[in-house]
C-alpha cells in the first residue's frame, strides 16, 4: 500500500460537483504530476463537507487545513503555495465575519463548533468509493461484531436501549420497529432503506449515500440480521444518480469483501441488497407507499394496520428504515448505546442532520445534538440573516412542517417539542425567512407542493389541500376575507386529523402555523388588501413620491396601460383604477420616485 | 385464537364482539350507524374494498389524537370509541362536503338518481350547503364502448372499481391515474375502454356508488323501435331478470315476477313477448351434444360453457393461445335472436328485416356482444338492443305501468316454452347442472330420476364435482368470478386441468349478479335471494331438462335438423379470435 505524507481532500457531492468540482480534482491531479509529488500527495474525493454555501470545498490533510470557494484555477497556486512551499492560500481560508479572521481549521469555524457527526461523520473524511476507506474508520466492524458475538434479541435490545429514533420524519423507535419485525415469524422477511428523500429542501439522505454508502449497506446488514431478514431493498429516487453510482460501486466491493453474499463473516447469515427506483413523488416516503411503488403498484399508502412489519413487501414482514437511521447503527453498536444517550435531549436521543436553507448566511448540511435551540442553528451555525435583513420565521421539517416565530426560536429541537409548537422533525429541513418573506404567501408555496403531491387517494388530502390552496390564492390575490381565515383553520385542523397518511396529516402545518404566529399578516392582506412583505403582487400598490419626483416623464412612458400622467417637471400621479402593477414605472424611474 | 371475543366501548355503552371484526363492524352489532362510502363488503363473494379513501365512517378512538377510519380499524381489548363526538361528526360532514364541492350537482337528470350512494349519504347528513368551493374536476366523458359509460367528474375515488376489476376478475384495467386534485380512474395511459381489454363483466359498474361508471342507456332506441310502425318488435329476458326485476318495485329481494314481467312487456308495446330460456334450452341442445362429441371423439377437453360474453372476452384478451376450449355455441339470447329471425320470421311470415329483436339481460356485456360481427347473420345482427334489468324497469316507470298491480302473464309461443334447466341459467352452477341433466340422460338412455345435481350448486368461487356416466366419472369445475376462472385456466394451461367440462360465469353469483342488475348496495344477501329464486322457479317448472322441451323438439324436427348439425353449426355457433393485452 502506498504512504502519502499529505491527502487532498475534494468534496466530490452533487452541491460542489455541480461547480466543477470534478475540474479541480483533475487539476490538482495534474498540478501535483507536474511538480512531481504524486507519489507524496494524494487527491481523494470524498463526501459533502455540508458548508454548501462556502462549496467547492477542500481540505488538506494532516494540517487540516479547510479551503473554501475553490475554483480549478486555483489548483496551481494551492500546488505551489500549500503544498510545495508550506504557507496557507490565505484568500481561499474562511473569514470569520464577525472577527474578521480567517480561520484555518474546521473546528474553529462557528459552522462546524456546535455540530456533532455522527450519521455525517465519515462524509467529507473518506472517499466514499473505496472500501478500504471505510474499513479504515472501523467500517463493517460492527457488522463483525454483531454477527460473531452477539444473538438477534441482543442487537434489537442493544438498538432499543439507545433509544434511538427514525431520522425520516416520524420519529417511531427504530429498536422497536426491529423488534416488531422481528417477532412476526415468517420464511421471507425484507429490510428496507428509505432513500426517497422527497423534501425538495432536505439532501441529508442524498448526501450519506454520497459520501459513506457503506455505512448504510453495512447497517442494513445488521437490521436485516436483527430482524431475520436475508434480502435487503434500498428504494432510492431516480434522480440521485450520483447517490445510486456510489451505492453500486459500495454493493460491489461489499460483496467482493464479503461483508455481502453468503456466509457473511464466516456466519451462517446472508445478506444481499437490491436497489428499488422510484419515480420522484414525495408521497413515496411515506413506507407503505414506497412499498406499494417497490411492488410496481402506484406510489399511494394503505391504512394502517396492518403496518409493514406485518405484512409489508409482498405481504412479508418488512422492516423501513430512513438513510440516515442507517447511518447512526453501526456507531451505537461499537461504541454502545450509553454513549449515544449521552448526546441529546431527554425523549430525544443522538443527533439530527439538518439542511439548513433559506436567508440564512450559511447554507448547508449540519448535524447537531438533539436538544440544541432553534436559535442556535440558526445563528450560531447559520451565522443570522442574510444582508443584515431581520429574523421572521423558521420553517422546519419539509414542506408540511410549520413555521416558527423569532419567540419561539429558544425552544430546544427535539420530535416532541417541534410537534408541540406546531411543527415537526420531518426529514431536517430548515428554511429561514426573512421579514420580505409574505408568510401568506409562502404557506401558499407550500400548499402547492403538497398538493400537487398529494396521491389523490383520500378526500381531505385530494380535495381538501386544494381548496386551502384556492382560499390562500384568493387572499393573495386581495380577494379574502375574514371568513376565509376562519374556513382555513377549520378546514386545516380537520385535513390533518381525517387525512389517510403522514402528508395529509401535516399538510396544513405550514397554513396553520402561519395562522397562528403571523395572523395580523393575514388580517393585513384580507382587511387592508395589505401585503406588509410587499410580496403579493396583486395587492401591490405603485404611487409616487411626491419629494422624489422630478416630472421626467419616463414612468408615463414606459407604463403599458398609460395610468400615469402629469406634465414635464411636475409631479407625476398614477390611477389606481387603471394600474396593473407590473411594476414597470418603478424600474424605470431613475430617482426613486416610485414606491410599492 | 379463533373464536376469541374482544370487549370495547362504543359511545359508552360495553360491547363483546370477535376479535377479527373492524370497529364498523362492531358498531354495527352494536347498534350504532356509522356511514360510510367507499367500504364495501360482500363478504360471501369475497369482494372487499377496504381502501378507507373517503374518510366518512371516521371515529374517535381514545388516546389517538387522530381520528380512525372504521371500516380499516381492527378492534383492540379495551378501547373506548365514540362515533358521536362533534370532532367525528364535522370530519364526516367535512369528507361529504369537500366531495361534494368537486361534484356535478346534476342530480335531477343523473342516471343514479335516487341510487347514488353520494346522494343518500348527503341526505342523511343533511348537506344543505357546500362550504368550500372552488376547481371541479372536468374531463372527457367516456362514450366509446357499447357497454359502459365513463364520467369520471363524479367519480369520488372510492376504488372498488378497482378492487372489483383487478383483485375479483382480475382484469386490470381501471387504475387511479394522475396525482393530487387531478387524480382519476382509468385504463393505461387512459385509453379510451373500447381500446382496452375490458370484458365488459360491469362489475365495476355494479358497485360504483355514483354514476362514474354506468351502463349506456339504450332505452330510447327501444322506445324509437316500439314506435316504429314498420318494425316487428319482439323481447326476450334473460333467466335472472324475473328474480330481481321486483328489487325496483319495492319488493323484497328474490320476488319471482314472471308473469308480472310478460304483463309489462305487453303493455309496453313489444309484440311478441319470448323467453331467452328458451334459448337457453337450445343452448343446451347444442353444447351438450358437442360435449357429448368431444368426450367420445377424443376433442379438445375440458370444454368451457360460452354463455358469458364477459368471460368470451376474457378468455380471448387474456388467454389467446386458449380460444380453441370454449363451447362454439352462441349464447342463449343471441341463439334465440337468430331463430326469431329465421324460424320464427318463416312461420310467421315477416320480413326479417323488419324484426328488432330486444333482449332483455343483467348484464351490460351483452350490450358490447350484440354487436360483435363474427355473431351477425348474413351482416345482420340477431339482437338488435339490448337493455339491462335497470333500464327494464326504468321503463316500466315511465309508461306509468303500475308494476305491482300487473296481473301474471304468460310468454308467447312458439317460442315460448322453457324448463327448469333453462332458468337456471342465471345462477352460478347452473347452465353446467341444466347440461349434465340432458347430457346424463343421452349418454346413458336412461331416465334421469333426481335432477338437481345438489353437489354443482352453492357460492363458493371455484366448486367441483364427479358425475358417474356409464361406469366413467366426468369431472366438473365451476367458477364464477373471472379470478376464480383464472386460476382454472392457468391449470388447463399447465396441463394440470382434470376437468372434462367447466362452467365459467364473470360475474360473482353467475347472472343474478350481474353487472345490469338492480344495484345491491353492498348487501350479498340479495344475491343470494335471487339463487334460491332461480331454484325455486326451476323446481315449480314441470319439464326440467331441456331435451324435453316440446317447442324446442318441434323447431329441430321441422327446421334445424339435428342438434351440432350443419344447419345447427350455421345459425347456432361461432368462433373466437386471440385479441391483445392491453
Amino acid at each position: 500500500m502506498k504512504q502519502y505524507r499529505s491527502h487532498i481532500l475534494v468534496c466530490a457531492g452533487t452541491g460542489c460537483q455541480s461547480q466543477e468540482g470534478h475540474e479541480i480534482i483533475e487539476e490538482l491531479k495534474k498540478q501535483i504530476e507536474k511538480a512531481n509529488f504524486h507519489n507524496e500527495i494524494q487527491v481523494v474525493k470524498t463526501g459533502c463537507f455540508g458548508f454548501c454555501e462556502k462549496g467547492p470545498i477542500i481540505k488538506i490533510l494532516p494540517e487540516n487545513v479547510f479551503y473554501i470557494e475553490v475554483k480549478p484555477s486555483d489548483a496551481k497556486e494551492i500546488v505551489e503555495e500549500h503544498i510545495i512551499k508550506g504557507r496557507r492560500v490565505q484568500r481561499l481560508l474562511y473569514e470569520e465575519p464577525n472577527i474578521h479572521e480567517r480561520l484555518e481549521q474546521q473546528k474553529d469555524m462557528p459552522f462546524y463548533k456546535k455540530q456533532v457527526r455522527i450519521a455525517l461523520r465519515n462524509c467529507g473524511l473518506i472517499d466514499p468509493e473505496n472500501i478500504k476507506e471505510y474499513i479504515a474508520e472501523d467500517g463493517y466492524m460492527a457488522l463483525g461484531k454483531v454477527l460473531t458475538e452477539m444473538s438477534q434479541e441482543e442487537v434489537i435490545q442493544l438498538v432499543r436501549d439507545s433509544e434511538l429514533r427514525g431520522r425520516g420524519g416520524g420519529g417511531f423507535s427504530t429498536g422497536f420497529k426491529w423488534e416488531l419485525t422481528y417477532r412476526n415469524k415468517d420464511d421471507q422477511k425484507y429490510i428496507v432503506c428509505n432513500a426517497d428523500e422527497g423534501d425538495p429542501g432536505a439532501f441529508m439522505d442524498r448526501s450519506i449515500l454520497e459520501g459513506d454508502p457503506h455505512s448504510v449497506l453495512e447497517a442494513m446488514a445488521i437490521g436485516a440480521y436483527a430482524i431475520g431478514a436475508n434480502k435487503g431493498f434500498v428504494y432510492i429516487r431516480a434522480e440521485y444518480p450520483l447517490a445510486i453510482q456510489r451505492l453500486k460501486i459500495a454493493m460491489e466491493q461489499a460483496k467482493e469483501y464479503g461483508f455481502l453474499g453468503r456466509n457473511i463473516f464466516g456466519t451462517n447469515f446472508h445478506f444481499d441488497v437490491e436497489i428499488k427506483y422510484g419515480a420522484g413523488a414525495f408521497v413515496c416516503g411515506e413506507e407503505t407507499a414506497l412499498i406499494n411503488s417497490m411492488e410496481g403498484g402506484r406510489g399511494e399508502p394503505n391504512a394502517k394496520p396492518p403496518f409493514p412489519a406485518e405484512s409489508g413487501f409482498w405481504n412479508k414482514p418488512t422492516c423501513v428504515n430512513n438513510v440516515e437511521t442507517y447511518a447512526n447503527i453501526p456507531p451505537i453498536i461499537l461504541k454502545g448505546p450509553k454513549w449515544f444517550k449521552q448526546i441529546g435531549s431527554e425523549k430525544s436521543k443522538g443527533t439530527k442532520v439538518f439542511a439548513l436553507a433559506g436567508k440564512v448566511n450559511n447554507v448547508g448540511l449540519i448535524e447537531v445534538p438533539m436538544g440544541i435551540t432553534l436559535r442556535e442553528v440558526i445563528f450560531d451555525i447559520g451565522g443570522g440573516i442574510r444582508n443584515g435583513r431581520k429574523f421572521k420565521a423558521v420553517q422546519t421539517g419539509g414542506p408540511s412542517g410549520g413555521c416558527l416565530t423569532e419567540a419561539l426560536l429558544d425552544n430546544p429541537i427535539d420530535y416532541e417539542n417541534l410537534t408541540r409548537i406546531g411543527s415537526m422533525m420531518g426529514s431536517g429541513g430548515m428554511i429561514v425567512m426573512d421579514e420580505d418573506d409574505c408568510m401568506v404567501n409562502i404557506a401558499k408555496f407550500y400548499l402547492e407542493f403538497t398538493e400537487e403531491e398529494s396521491c389523490g387517494k383520500c378526500t381531505p388530502c385530494r380535495i381538501g389541500n386544494k381548496r386551502l390552496h384556492e382560499i390562500l390564492i384568493k387572499i393573495t390575490e386581495g380577494k379574502g376575507t375574514k371568513q376565509d381565515l376562519e374556513d382555513l383553520k377549520k378546514l386545516g385542523e380537520m385535513i390533518k386529523i381525517s387525512s389517510l397518511c403522514g402528508l395529509g396529516q401535516s399538510s396544513p402545518n405550514p397554513v396553520l402555523s402561519t395562522l397562528k404566529y403571523f395572523y395580523d399578516e393575514y388580517l393585513q392582506h384580507v382587511e387592508n388588501k395589505h401585503c406588509p412583505s410587499g410580496v403579493c403582487a396583486a395587492l401591490k400598490k405603485h404611487e409616487i413620491v411626491e419629494e422624489n419626483c422630478v416630472g421626467c416623464t419616463l414612468c408615463a412612458r414606459v407604463c403599458p396601460v398609460d395610468c400615469i400622467s402629469g406634465k414635464v417637471k411636475e409631479v407625476h400621479n398614477i390611477d389606481q383604477e387603471r394600474c396593473i402593477n407590473c411594476g414597470a414605472c418603478k424600474e424605470a424611474c431613475k430617482f426613486n420616485a416610485i414606491a410599492n | 385464537m379463533k373464536n376469541e371475543k374482544v370487549k370495547l366501548t362504543i359511545n359508552g355503552a360495553e360491547i363483546e364482539v370477535p376479535r377479527e371484526y373492524t370497529v364498523l363492524d362492531a358498531a354495527t352489532e352494536a347498534g350504532v350507524h356509522i356511514p360510510t362510502l367507499c367500504h364495501l363488503d360482500l363478504h360471501d363473494l369475497k369482494m372487499v374494498n377496504r381502501t378507507a379513501s373517503c374518510r366518512v365512517c371516521m371515529v374517535e378512538v381514545e388516546g389517538k389524537p387522530n381520528l380512525a377510519p372504521a371500516c380499516a380499524t381492527p378492534i383492540n381489548d379495551g378501547m373506548i370509541i365514540s362515533t358521536d363526538t362533534i370532532k367525528a361528526i364535522n370530519a364526516r360532514r367535512m369528507a361529504v362536503e369537500l366531495l361534494l364541492s368537486n361534484h356535478p350537482t346534476d342530480c335531477l337528470i343523473c342516471q343514479k338518481n335516487l341510487q347514488c350512494e353520494l346522494q343518500t349519504l348527503a341526505h342523511r347528513l343533511s348537506v344543505r350547503e357546500i362550504k368550500y368551493t372552488g376547481e371541479a374536476m372536468t374531463t372527457h366523458l367516456d362514450t366509446s364502448s357499447q357497454s359502459l359509460v365513463k364520467n369520471q367528474n363524479k367519480c369520488i375515488l372510492c376504488r372498488r372499481c378497482e378492487t372489483a376489476c383487478n383483485e375479483i376478475q382480475t382484469c386490470g384495467i381501471l387504475t387511479a391515474l394522475n396525482r393530487g386534485f387531478h387524480t382519476t380512474v382509468g385504463p393505461a395511459f387512459n385509453l379510451p375502454m373500447q381500446e382496452t381489454s375490458c370484458t365488459y363483466c360491469g362489475q365495476c359498474v355494479a358497485v360504483c356508488p355514483t354514476a362514474a361508471l354506468t351502463e349506456v342507456n339504450h332505452v330510447p332506441k327501444v322506445w324509437d323501435a316500439l314506435n316504429n310502425e314498420d318494425k316487428y318488435v319482439i323481447v326476450q329476458t334473460a333467466p335472472a331478470i324475473r328474480v330481481a326485476l321486483g328489487e325496483l318495485f319495492d319488493m323484497e329481494a328474490g320476488s319471482i315476477v314472471t308473469g308480472k314481467m310478460v304483463s309489462a312487456l305487453r303493455k309496453l308495446g313489444f309484440d311478441k313477448v319470448f323467453d331467452t330460456d328458451f334459448g337457453a334450452d337450445l343452448t343446451i341442445m347444442e353444447e351438450a351434444t358437442e360435449l357429448i362429441d368431444r368426450l367420445e371423439n377424443g376433442g379438445r377437453l375440458p370444454m368451457l360453457t360460452s354463455c358469458c360474453p364477459a368471460w368470451v372476452s376474457f378468455i380471448e384478451h387474456q388467454f389467446p393461445d386458449l380460444v380453441d376450449v370454449p363451447s362454439t355455441c352462441k349464447s342463449p339470447h343471441i341463439m334465440f335472436g337468430t331463430i326469431s329471425k329465421t324460424y320464427m320470421a318463416e312461420k310467421l311470415n315477416i320480413d326479417p328485416q323488419k324484426i328488432t329483436v330486444v333482449s332483455i339481460m343483467p348484464c351490460i356485456a351483452k350490450k358490447a356482444e350484440a354487436a360483435r360481427t363474427e355473431l351477425a347473420l348474413d351482416d345482420d345482427n340477431n339482437v338488435d338492443i339490448v337493455i339491462t334489468t335497470r333500464e327494464l324497469a326504468a321503463m316500466i316507470k315511465e309508461a306509468g305501468i303500475d308494476f305491482n298491480k300487473l296481473p301474471d302473464e304468460d310468454f308467447d309461443h312458439p317460442l315460448g316454452e322453457t324448463t327448469g334447466a333453462s332458468v337456471i341459467f342465471g345462477t352460478t352452477g347452473g347452465v353446467i347442472e341444466a347440461t349434465m341433466r340432458t347430457a346424463y340422460e343421452w349418454l346413458t338412455n336412461e331416465k334421469l330420476e333426481n335432477v338437481e345435481f345438489d353437489q354443482l350448486r352453492g357460492f363458493e368461487g371455484i366448486r367441483e364435482a364427479t358425475v358417474p356416466i356409464n361406469g366413467k366419472d366426468i369431472h366438473i369445475g365451476i367458477a364464477h368470478g373471472l379470478g376464480n376462472a383464472r386460476q382454472l385456466l392457468e391449470d388447463i394451461r399447465s396441463g394440470k386441468s382434470q376437468y372434462h367440462a367447466i362452467e365459467i360465469m364473470a360475474c360473482p353469483g353467475g347472472c343474478i349478479g350481474g353487472g345490469g342488475q338492480p344495484y345491491h348496495h353492498g348487501n350479498d344477501v340479495v344475491v343470494k335471494k335471487r339463487q334460491e329464486a332461480l331454484y325455486k322457479e326451476d323446481k315449480n317448472k314441470e319439464v326440467r331438462q331441456s331435451h324435453k322441451n316440446k317447442e324446442i323438439i318441434e323447431l329441430y324436427d321441422s327446421y334445424l335438423g339435428k342438434p351440432y348439425g350443419e344447419l345447427a353449426h350455421k345459425l347456432l355457433h361461432t368462433k373466437y379470435t386471440p385479441k391483445e393485452r392491453i
